[in-house]
């Protein structure tokens, strides 16, 4: 497949943007149960969530990019019954909505405990709907990965892997971004959320790599006999029927060598999982906040070079009747 | 219900790209026009079709093949393209099963394209909406054209009558009958899209001979010890009608 620009910023920076507010939620869980020092609200969690909110934000401007007719993109929330990319389209909104709650409830310090759970737990307003936020962060990792993984025939991507590595990348790189921003606030937090990254950034190597390990060992159903319907080990396309290209080989080949493939692919291997480990440990032994804002930036740029080769990688079948121009 | 579809018989199909030009001079001008293109007298001229005529050489030299391979729309029974469409524009129609794109409501996002295994749809690079074979859903229906004219551009055009067009759901059409009787097989049936549009495969007209049937065994001379297995003499039989 062509990697378009736009989906790969889109699909980045959402992830980010929901890791962000997950590593929030989390944080703020865990004050409950003071296992970590309870935050300021306005300064961290207020914040916190805005910063969430522009990644959210800045994926969609991103996303409008690859319509056709952006000015229509409401329609693309009608048929959530059978779309994957109809339900990212209102789940995505969803998230910002309680997003954007949850920084205003912080901002106004609106956290008056609204009931007490037995075990002296008190539930604020933001509480509940970080909660519901969590849930839509969840159901957009979902259909994000469900609109790639819903397509059977584009092999490399029909595994529950796709939406689980879109869930553990995003995550992975919110909470780096988590750890970065309380180290630019100068709060305690880096070791909290630096560990949470470490973890979650390890599990996504894991089943990143699985992912890489799978396709390299995929069979594609289809080939150029059942293509055409003739039973011959040796077929060879004489003409595509365009000499100057169509659609079909702008949106479904990128059009690189090998050479740009392996070099995509050992940048994002190397890029989204070590170099952030040891900054985010570097961060943390040193207490410098530069360290841990250039783990993120570091995986940030990672993710663009692994969403790239994501959709490189898919080899559509549609390819077959695409090999020679004439 | 009916299920509109194309016979395409590559056995008979020379490549002449009739099919192609006739097809882009009735959509372009009609309902589903334009169709656009790009630079269509340089250097690499490009633009959206419905309908592409594709050459592939089977076999090794000396033993090759030439297949010409015209590729549109299958119309899918189980179409994948149209379950995907966010804002519902890809639609198969309930009453004779054409897959029809709404022009109107298409955002361009291209999902339906990723979800169709053939490469059946194209978007128009200047309407930036989803394009695809109708077929011709504005000439099949029309009673102003005399009746053997309600039938797809394409059809019409193919001076080889490789293209029948039909309801596959009829068993007695001329397209079921041709499915039935000549081979009729349906592109990448491993992703179980029930593809409506059906190929009929090259088909050689081929005789068994055996070398009895070449030699008379019970003709007379033989008995009488005159016709001896020598080819280069005349028989009997090369020269009486029996
Ligand atoms: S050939 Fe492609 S576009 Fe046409 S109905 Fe089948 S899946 Fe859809
Ligand atoms: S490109 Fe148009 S027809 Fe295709 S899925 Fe998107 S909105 Fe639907």
């Amino acid at each position: 497949m062509h990697p378009a620009l736009s989906v790969i910023l889109l699909t980045t920076l959402i992830g980010v943007g929901q890791g962000l507010f997950l590593a929030l939620y989390t944080g703020q869980v865990y004050s409950l149960i003071q296992l970590i020092p309870m935050q300021e609200s306005q300064r961290f969690y207020a914040n916190g969530a805005a910063v969430s909110l522009a990644f959210l934000i800045a994926g969609l401007i991103a996303s409008f990019f690859h319509l056709g007719r952006p000015e229509r993109a409401w329609r693309s929330a009608t048929r959530w019954r059978t779309s994957w990319l109809s339900r990212e389209v209102i789940v995505l909104p969803i998230m910002m909505a309680l997003v954007f709650t949850y920084a205003v409830i912080h901002y106004f310090g609106w956290t008056q405990p609204l009931f007490t759970l037995p075990g002296d737990m008190p539930i604020d307003a933001s509480l509940i709907v970080g909660a519901l936020g969590t849930l839509a962060a969840f159901a957009l990792f979902l259909s994000t990965g469900m609109i790639y993984a819903s397509i059977r025939f584009l092999q490399e991507w029909a595994s529950p892997l796709t939406v689980i590595n879109y869930t553990l990348l995003g995550g992975a790189s919110g909470f780096t971004l988590a750890a970065a921003f309380s180290a630019y606030l100068g709060l305690d937090l880096v070791g909290f959320f630096g560990w949470w990254a470490v973890v979650l950034t390890l599990a996504a190597a894991v089943t990143r790599i699985s992912s890489l390990i799978r396709n390299r060992r995929l069979k594609h159903k289809s080939n150029l006999q059942t293509a055409i319907g003739v039973r011959h080990n040796r077929i060879q396309q004489k003409a595509q029927g365009a000499m100057g290209g169509s659609f079909n080989t702008r949106e479904f080949f990128h059009h690189r060598g090998p050479g740009a493939m392996a070099f995509m692919r050992l940048a994002f291997l190397i890029l989204v999982f070590p170099v952030p480990i040891a900054l985010l440990a570097s961060a943390w032994f040193s207490h410098s906040e530069y360290l841990a804002l250039a783990a993120f930036a570091v995986q940030y740029i990672g993710l663009l070079a692994e969403r790239w080769y994501f959709f490189a990688d898919a080899q559509h079948p549609q390819n077959l009747y695409y090999q020679t121009v004439s | 219900m009916s299920q509109l579809a194309l016979v395409i018989d590559l056995n008979v199909c020379v490549g002449c790209h009739a099919c192609v030009t006739s097809c882009k001079e009735w959509n372009t001008n009609g309902w589903a026009g334009p169709m656009t293109d790009q630079n269509p007298y340089g250097e690499s001229p490009s633009g959206t079709f419905f309908n592409r005529v594709q050459t592939f050489e089977i076999g090794q030299y000396p033993n090759t093949e030439t297949v010409h391979f015209p590729k549109s729309c299958l119309h899918c029974e189980e179409p994948p393209c149209v379950p995907v469409c966010p804002t519902g524009a890809s639609y198969k129609r309930k009453e004779d099963g054409i897959v029809l794109v709404d022009y109107d409501k298409c955002i361009g996002c291209k999902y339906c394209s990723w979800a169709c295994p053939y490469g059946a749809r194209e978007l128009d690079a200047e309407q930036k909406v989803m394009k695809k074979c109708t077929l011709c859903v504005d000439r099949i229906y029309d009673e102003k054209l005399p009746e053997r004219e309600r039938r797809p551009a394409c059809v019409l055009a193919c001076p080889t009558n490789a293209r029948l067009f039909g309801d596959v759901h009829d068993p007695d059409s001329t397209v079921s009958v041709a499915i039935r009787e000549q081979g009729g097989y349906a592109l990448m049936p491993e992703w179980g899209t029930k593809p409506a549009n059906h190929y009929l495969p090259r088909r050689k007209t081929r005789i068994t001979l055996h070398k009895d049937e070449l030699e008379r065994v019970d003709n007379p001379l033989k008995k009488e010890g005159l016709a001896k297995a020598d080819d280069s003499r005349q028989t009997l039989d090369d020269t009486t009608s029996w």
